[in-house]
């Protein structure tokens, strides 16, 4: 049992040594670590904005940040229509846009990265959409369906679903030919081939598809929505359009920072989940 | 330890040898039986490739047999076709003309990498292998746990293959091949990325799970020490093309080490034999 011994002797020796006690601060000093640099930026985007609006440049319409956010606080409360039931109808179409993107864009990807024939017709177009610009389908959309919701979904899902396909298709273009190897020396082939390894191995470039579509989606749901009008329903696009024609820059500026921190947070969400992805495959280099 | 080696003559192929050229599909689908005793079978097997208008012969008129339970090394140059030998071993490709029987015998492949799926444990790795066999998943887990005990990786079968060292993973590569129930198991320089310690180690491992399993092993490697310290047979393929230019005879006479003279001196016979080889691309 000599060999058996120095074995496992050598797989402790090599294996990373076990964490040690959590250092009760350590929690507080990550996210401190995070912030600060996040908080300094924000700081000096106000201080310089705040300059901008004391040195009396577009005096009429310029505001500074405490009107803005003083604006903002007045919305929140007691706007009318509420900014909570605006968030809540760009949301929705959101959602619902990138839900049908997701859709659309991964049986796309699928039978583009599956079938040849397909892929040399359409491949090339799915690479072309992603570069259009969304506002330019907005007309479209207009003519198709008229001034409704119907024509904001189709410029999100247009925006959106491109990315997502162009995603999936990388990743199992990206499908190491060591892993087809093994898995088809396994025994798995055809649907079981893709259910357990090419789907699983393209998860990252997916991913990071999902997370360019949200981004496109966002920025096609706001050219949407400022352009479309559509009665009775109040979004964020619609309230900046209003603004606009009032020349009330605190309320624009209020509504810049929604859509900001909207876009934002779900990016954070893709981000995390992205990297939880990434930890779990040992793609990331361990906290130093 | 006494060394014989002789030059070879292709072996007569046996009338039940199937042919295999033009199987196009992975896995190994073999129908008529290797001649008794035999687990595998080539006979005058070529591999042609084309790129463009120029075609490379890799490997030329291959003809040898592998005994059931026998350990055969195959060493050579860079350019022998070592690993495309393996691969239509495997039927992961198909031959340009020969034969390949392998009698039905389920076999197994291992790479100088472990290429195991980065997404999964290592327990559930081992588990994939054996749910593609069709075991039934109340099955699976002791016979996950039983393959890791068996590489001496019980209790890891949590962890995911970044977390394990590069020994490690070749040992969970190693159970995931025997949960194919591979016969015969084709090992592709499976401890070349790995430093002289460990592989040191893996050696006693392999030689030890053969002998449990009665496991028939065709091992490539580059490393002429390691074909003399675990072959019965070490095969010596010729570079561009590939072909079988002399055998040696290793018959087991106790435990061997990679650092005792015996190895030492058929280990240098084999290295003058394939300097000798190497030379000849030298002129």
């Amino acid at each position: 049992m000599a060999a058996d011994q120095a074995l496992r002797g050598l797989d402790n020796l090599e294996l990373q040594p076990a964490a040690g006690a959590q250092d009760p601060g350590h929690f507080a000093r990550k996210v401190w670590a995070v912030l600060w640099p996040k908080a300094l930026a924000v700081v000096f985007i106000l201080v310089v904005w705040e300059a901008v609006t004391l040195s009396g440049w577009k005096h009429l319409v310029l505001k500074g940040p405490g009107p803005v956010f003083s604006a903002l606080w007045d919305e929140m409360l007691h706007g009318s229509p509420s900014l909570w039931g605006i968030i809540g109808v760009t949301l929705e179409t959101a959602v619902a846009g990138y839900a049908a993107a997701l859709v659309i864009g991964s049986v796309v990807g699928l039978l583009v990265a599956r079938i040849p024939v397909l892929r040399a017709a359409v491949g090339s177009i799915i690479t072309g959409l992603q570069t259009m610009p969304s506002i330019v389908w907005v007309p479209f959309g207009i003519i198709l369906f008229g001034e409704s919701e119907s024509t904001i979904l189709f410029v999100v899902i247009l925006g959106a679903a491109p990315s997502i396909a162009a995603g999936l298709i990388s990743g199992v273009d990206y499908t190491p030919p060591l892993l087809l190897r093994a898995g088809k020396t396994m025994g798995l082939h055809g649907f079981a081939l893709y259910r357990y390894l090419v789907l699983p191995a393209s998860l990252p470039a997916y991913v990071a598809g999902m997370k360019q579509g949200w981004a496109f989606a966002w920025r096609s749901l706001m050219a949407g929505e400022i352009v479309v009008q559509i009665v009775g329903q109040f979004s964020i696009g619609q309230s900046i359009s209003v603004d606009q024609q009032n020349l009330d820059f605190a309320g624009a500026s209020a509504m810049l920072i929604v859509i900001l921190v909207i876009g934002l947070a779900v990016d954070t969400i893709f981000t995390k989940a992205d990297t939880s992805l990434r930890r779990r495959r040992g793609l990331l280099e361990t906290a130093t | 330890m006494s060394v014989s080696n002789q030059q070879v003559t292709p072996p007569v192929s046996s009338p039940g040898a199937s042919a295999l050229s033009g199987v196009g599909s992975a896995g190994p689908d073999r129908t008529a039986p290797a001649g008794a005793g035999e687990a595998v079978r080539l006979t005058e097997v070529s591999k042609a490739y084309r790129t463009g208008r120029t075609e490379l012969l890799a490997l030329d008129q291959v003809s040898f047999t592998v005994r059931d339970g026998e350990f055969v090394c195959i060493i050579g140059a860079s350019g022998c076709g070592k690993s495309t030998l393996l691969n239509l071993i495997a039927g992961l490709d198909s031959p340009t003309s020969g034969q390949i029987d392998t009698g039905g015998r389920r076999v197994g492949l291992m790479f100088q990498e472990p290429a195991l799926f980065p997404w999964l444990t290592a327990g559930r790795n081992v588990e994939l292998a054996l749910q593609a066999r069709g075991v039934p998943r109340t099955a699976r887990r002791a016979q996950v746990a039983e393959l890791l005990e068996t590489v001496r990786l019980g209790g890891f079968g949590d962890k995911r293959p970044h977390e394990l060292s590069g020994g490690m993973r070749q040992r969970v590569a190693m159970a995931r091949a025997l949960a194919q129930n591979a016969d015969v198991l084709l090992m592709d320089e499976p401890f070349g990325a790995l430093d002289a310690m460990t592989r040191d180690l893996l050696h006693d491992e392999l030689e030890r799970i053969c002998a449990e399993r009665t496991l028939t092993v065709l091992f490539v490697t580059h490393n002429v020490r390691e074909a003399a310290r675990l072959g019965d047979r070490v095969i010596v393929l010729s570079s561009r093309p590939g072909r079988v230019i002399e055998e040696y005879a290793l018959p087991r006479t106790g435990q061997r080490r990679i650092d005792s003279p015996e190895v030492s001196e058929v280990a240098a016979r084999m290295t003058d034999r394939l300097r000798q080889e190497m030379g000849r691309h030298g002129s």
